[in-house]
């Protein structure tokens, strides 16, 4: 089964490359220059995208720098210990909303000290799989289109990965602990 | 509140920075983030450019419009007040295809499409349709069959079974998506009720004001 999936994963992009031009030839469609007609809006879409990016990542990055991250997981750590979390994994669930090149250096990292087949380095990786860093796809998304008022876009987000976060923990205390 | 949470993360940042004596870390770091910001959206120009061209060939070639027709109802019922035919649909279900696969460069430029698609339907250009909010949910939560670059860490540091997180991972990403689309239905719904409850109070002022 994961052998199939994995299949289907590496031949996908090629498939979906070499049959989308062909079947637009067959209906008459000027491929290339379709394809550069289309292209160029991507560039603008991209240029679209900095400014929302670069504000956020720059606000993420100076609270990890300053060291106030690390502090408010200090401050939770006593009592999510209380309810069976290990403690090293607690910053993965303010990290990973936040920024996902940043968690998974803190996931690498983790599986670096207690080894990947550890429970630390289990829950870990459940949880850097399980959910996407919710400041970025919302603030590139919207972004992209010049979305002003998010409306309630965020919570929905935070929540599921609060969620998600409990779910992971939970099931790596039950499957591997 | 995307407005309180970057005024907190600045805010908070910089108090903790000047009680710790590290407001000079601080301001570097506040400038690397603002570099990488930039690099990340660099990294992106080559994926956004190659895929909205490649699928600009594929509208003209009327794929989307097949794919929408062909769309599962579960999806359709995810999204009621995007048209049966419309395009947004083809773009979404390609998004969520990219992200099920795994194929996170690609899922990006879909899920960008979508909106940019989801933003011709909506009224107020500057406010996020409830179809919009629907799309961010899913995306968030991102339903991934295999975390490949979990994988790929987990190989690295040697691990006896890289792929043994596959089933808890896949577990806990259904249970987080589907608190995100509970979620988002009953933020849906709140919205619903209230517009219906001023609409009617309006109508109640009108009688008044006849009578």
């Amino acid at each position: 089964m994961l052998q199939l999936v994995n299949l289907i994963s590496a031949w996908a992009i090629p498939a979906v490359v070499v049959l989308i031009p062909l079947y637009a030839a067959y209906r008459k469609v000027p491929v290339y220059e379709s394809f550069v007609d289309g292209a160029k809006d991507g560039f603008d879409t991209a240029v679209k995208i900095i400014p929302h990016l670069v504000g956020m990542m720059a606000a993420i990055s100076l609270f990890r720098g300053s060291g106030a991250l690390d502090a408010l997981v200090g401050l939770v750590r006593p009592l999510a210990e209380k309810l069976g979390v290990p403690g090293e994994v607690l910053p993965l669930a303010l990290l990973r909303p936040l920024t996902g090149a940043g968690s998974l250096a803190y996931t690498a990292d983790l599986m670096g000290r207690y080894g990947p087949d550890s429970l630390i380095g289990r829950i870990a990786s459940t949880i850097q799989g399980s959910t996407d860093t919710t400041l970025y796809v919302l603030v590139v998304y919207f972004g992209a289109v010049g979305i002003r008022r998010t409306k309630y876009a965020l919570k929905v987000g935070l929540f599921s990965d609060a969620v998600g976060f409990a779910a992971a923990v939970a099931i790596c205390l039950i499957v591997f602990g | 509140m995307v407005n309180w949470i970057w005024l907190f993360l600045i805010g908070a940042g910089y108090g903790y920075a000047a009680w710790n004596g590290t407001v000079e870390e601080a301001t570097r770091a506040l400038f690397d983030g603002a570099k990488s910001g930039v690099t990340v959206c660099f990294g992106l120009i080559s994926v956004l450019v190659f895929w909205l061209g490649l699928m600009r060939v594929a509208e003209q070639a009327g794929l989307l419009e097949k794919l929408a027709k062909a769309i599962s109802p579960l999806v359709r019922a995810l999204f009621p007040d995007v048209p049966k035919d419309h395009p947004a649909m083809g773009y979404i279900l390609s998004n969520m295809s990219a992200n099920i696969l795994g194929l996170g460069n690609a899922a990006t430029p879909m899920g960008i499409k979508a909106m940019q698609e989801l933003q011709k339907l909506n009224p107020d250009k500057e406010t996020a349709s409830p179809a919009m909010c629907t799309l961010l949910a899913i995306n968030t939560s991102s339903i991934t069959l295999i975390p490949t670059t979990v994988i790929a860490v987990r190989m690295n540091y040697h691990s006896a079974s890289p792929t043994e997180i596959v089933g808890t991972t896949l577990l806990a990403t259904a249970v987080a998506t589907a608190a995100a689309i509970a979620l988002d239905r009953w933020f849906r719904g709140r919205d619903l009720r209230r517009r219906m409850r001023r609409v009617r109070s309006g109508k109640e002022k009108d009688r008044a004001a006849a009578g």
